[in-house]
């Protein structure tokens, strides 16, 4: 057992699963993943640069992953907003990357060092245009690490984008972690065969197998709609069709939720990151003073878990959806489950207290 | 027939390129390659990285591995394939728009990194692909869509940008002086670092036409009036205009690496 | 369960001090959790450091009612009293407290000044006031605490750190 941070959690991640690039730029609150990359990266045969902003953050990882390297970005708030150019790129150019979000309260510059979940909306939507995205909200210090691992290994098995949603409560956090020492790594998908080679010929789980610069394939990779080839084609069926395969080549089964009292339960708290703590002894207090309450946690929230709100139990008439904004999984949940749906919402920089949640049952 | 040994750098299914009639993209693209060639970089230890724009499309006619990346960002994406695989040979393409406007920060940072890029800007004095908009480098009182009653917006010299920012290597040549303009990308390529070529590209479509340049060739005739290989009053130099030595980035990280690792 | 709050300005060192004590728990095979809250307070160079320690997981990461309050400035010890736990214990620093608030069980000792006078900087005050906190909560063991205290401090400072602490620790 060691005292960790969670922000440390998540460079300590990023080295196990195999990253060995980073560009960032320094901002509140995930200074210190950058930091503890910059710590880190040399000593294992990687690279760390600080870029002169986030656009640049975002560009110098992508070029790094079309060379070869597992590549990581992290920023906050207005920061991540800049990101999102080369995020809508790595979509259509399909290049792994995995972007770590530790929210703070926005807009603009907002509150810096303020806790919020004001990003959900922004993960999902944050690039122009239609495109798929991955997003993973840990609860803990511990799944900081899980959750960094998990976000590397997606990206390179859907070569995609995967955005670690954290937020401050969690990426400042200090608690008592074991981490695991036997890690899964998704390695970087191989052409497999060189002859008549297509770099974004999808493979049967609809992901193609790009070759890295350098390795003699001569590809092309545009930021353009383009067919198998990875040239820009003008046509309405090669642009239906690559959107088409953006979305459907996520596959569902990365869908994670965790349930707890469910069984008996007449409603049930929805919460995700630092705030499902909350709401998960909320939940427990409730229980306590015989009230028949579940909890509902979000591991995954994007891609939606919308066949687990449509077939939800149906003993369950109510859900209560905890969150650190204005209401956005709210909307979501509403959209997805049968019966009624409440928020609880808080945006005033500070966490909920579990008696704030206990009052929304 | 000649044989034109440079033609395999070409992906020829992918020719002919959209460039306008009379356009001097094609001049510096052939110029890039030529130089390549002269080098002994292959096909397969080059990377063309390019960003948004006419000039920028040069990356998929050329038979490497390329990257057209997004407007402006083509330095930060050549940065990271450098550092993460030094041994590649990378060379950027890009336009005045794409590289002093919404690139402008990025280029100025590769420049004070040193990092060993070898930079092309074909500076067309305006923005092509959308049709005729001034951009940083349009002269004082030229016309453009955007400016319609002529430019009043100084314009940067992208050279001396480059050598104020730290740049390593800086040269000007343009797509009438041919062979002067292999060789300064061929001694780009000699530079451990930072090297910026600016090339002068006539865009007869969008500038020539609202500038009193009738024909693509009166435009050429223009840049061998008016350069000199040295400074002349009411004249632009070409040639190497900046050179020094200095520790790339990439070598100044891998020599980190060597003391903190393994 | 065990609930403390550091609390002070900016550059006193509470969160260090914070630190050091959660990882000594842990280290003694407690569950911890550490934590700044920065609210508005934050303004004015405030700084507030928080520790849950228990035996059971921990979920909810803030501090409601702590059962040691250590106020290092007036403004502190001003806000933070309504919420310690009746039962706790109120730690000040007697030169930077001079208006103490009204509470039972108080403990006000001339911290940064121990720190200046008897370890030589007045940058020793969080230590000291960990070895105060360490003693008044009496549920580390005191060796668990010096051997985080030399794990997280420079090799340079680690003999006038631990100095601070033994200081601190006789001081009750």
């Amino acid at each position: 057992m060691i005292l960790l941070q969670g922000n440390e959690a998540v460079a300590k991640a990023a080295i196990a699963a195999g990253v060995r690039f980073f560009g960032g730029y320094p901002i509140t609150p995930s200074t210190e993943i950058a930091e503890s990359m910059a710590k880190l990266l040399p000593k294992n045969n990687g690279v760390f640069i600080q870029m002169e902003d986030e656009i640049a953050s975002m560009g110098v990882v992508l070029g790094a992953s079309l060379a070869g390297r597992k590549v990581l970005t992290a920023s906050s708030g207005p920061g991540i907003s800049l990101k999102q150019e080369l995020i809508g790129y790595a979509a259509a150019a399909e290049i792994p990357v995995v972007i770590v979000n530790v929210q703070r309260v926005g807009p603009s510059t907002g509150q810096p060092t303020a806790p919020s979940q004001g990003d959900v909306m922004q993960a999902r939507w944050g690039t122009h245009g239609d495109h798929s995205i991955i997003a993973l909200s840990p609860w803990s210090v511990r799944e900081a690490f899980d959750l960094t691992v998990k976000a590397v290994n997606y990206a390179e098995r859907f070569r995609t984008p995967v955005i670690l949603l954290m937020d401050e409560i969690v990426g400042h956090l200090r608690e008592n972690v074991e981490l695991p020492t036997d890690i899964e790594i998704y390695p970087r998908r191989q052409p497999k065969t060189k002859e008549n080679y297509k770099a974004y010929q999808p493979d049967e789980d609809l992901v193609p197998n790009i070759a890295n610069f350098g390795e003699g394939y001569h590809i092309h990779v545009t930021g353009l709609i383009h067919d198998e080839t990875g040239f820009p084609v003008g046509s309405p069926k090669v642009t239906r069709d690559f959107i088409d395969r953006m979305h459907k080549k996520i596959s569902k089964d990365i869908i994670e939720v965790q349930t707890e009292f469910l069984d008996d339960a007449e409603e049930a708290v929805v919460a995700f990151g630092g705030t499902a703590r909350t709401a998960y002894q909320a939940v427990l207090n409730a229980r306590a003073n015989g009230k028949k309450v579940g909890f509902i946690r979000l591991v995954t929230i994007w891609p939606f878990a919308d066949n687990f709100f449509a077939n939800l139990p149906a003993n369950i008439k109510k859900l209560v959806v905890a969150e650190l904004n204005y209401g956005q999984i709210f909307y979501e949940v509403q959209r997805t489950f049968k019966g009624e749906v409440e928020l609880c919402a808080k945006y005033d920089m500070t966490i909920f207290e579990p008696s704030e949640i206990e009052v929304c049952l | 027939m000649i044989e034109r040994s440079y033609e395999k750098f070409f992906r020829q299914n992918r020719l002919p390129h959209l460039w306008c009639p009379g356009c001097g993209n094609g001049i510096v693209m052939k110029a890039i390659v030529q130089a390549i060639e002269k080098k002994g970089w292959t096909q397969d230890n080059t990377v063309i990285v390019s960003g948004i724009g006419c000039s920028s499309r040069a990356s998929g006619y050329m038979d490497f591995d390329t990257l057209h990346t997004a407007h402006g960002r083509a330095i930060p994406f050549a940065t990271g394939i450098k550092l993460a695989n030094p041994a590649l040979n990378v060379v950027v393409i890009t336009g005045d728009g794409d590289c002093t406007a919404i690139g402008g920060n990025h280029f100025i940072h590769g420049c004070r990194r040193n990092i060993d890029l070898n930079v092309i800007l074909f500076n067309n004095n305006i923005y092509g692909m959308t049709g005729g908009q001034a951009s940083p480098t349009t002269p004082l009182g030229k016309k453009a869509t955007t400016a319609p009653y002529g430019s009043i917006d100084p314009p940067f010299d992208a050279c001396n940008l480059a050598i104020a920012a730290g740049a390593t290597f800086v040269a000007r040549s343009t797509a009438f002086h041919v062979q002067h303009l292999v060789n300064m990308i061929s001694n780009s390529f000699d530079n451990n670092g930072f090297s910026f070529v600016e090339a002068l590209v006539q865009c007869p479509t969008s500038f020539g036409r609202k500038n009193k340049f009738p024909t693509p060739a009166s435009m050429m005739q223009w840049f061998k009036d008016n350069a000199a290989m040295k400074p002349t009053e009411g004249k632009f130099t070409i040639g190497v205009l900046h050179s020094d030595t200095a520790v790339s980035y990439n070598d100044a990280y891998y020599d980190l690496i060597s003391r903190t690792c393994c | 369960m065990y609930q403390l709050r550091l609390s002070g300005s900016g550059g006193q060192g509470v969160i260090t001090a914070a630190i050091i004590f959660a990882e000594a728990a842990v280290n003694q095979g407690f569950n911890a959790v550490q934590s700044q809250s920065y609210g508005p307070e934050a303004r004015g160079g405030a700084s507030k450091a928080e520790v849950i320690i228990d035996s059971n997981p921990i979920f909810h990461p803030h501090v409601d009612k702590p059962d040691f309050l250590l106020a290092l400035t007036q403004k502190a010890a001003d806000k933070y009293i309504q919420d310690l736990n009746p039962n706790g214990t109120l730690i000040i620093d007697s030169d930077l407290v001079p208006n103490v608030p009204k509470f039972e069980n108080i403990i006000s000792l001339p911290i940064t000044n121990f720190a200046v006078e008897k370890v030589g900087k007045a940058l020793f005050t969080n230590i000291v006031a960990l070895g105060v906190l360490v003693k008044v909560s009496n549920f580390l063991d005191f060796d668990t605490v010096k051997n985080a205290l030399a794990s997280r401090v420079p090799p340079a400072t680690v003999e006038q750190n631990l100095a601070a602490l033994n200081l601190g620790f006789g001081s009750v």
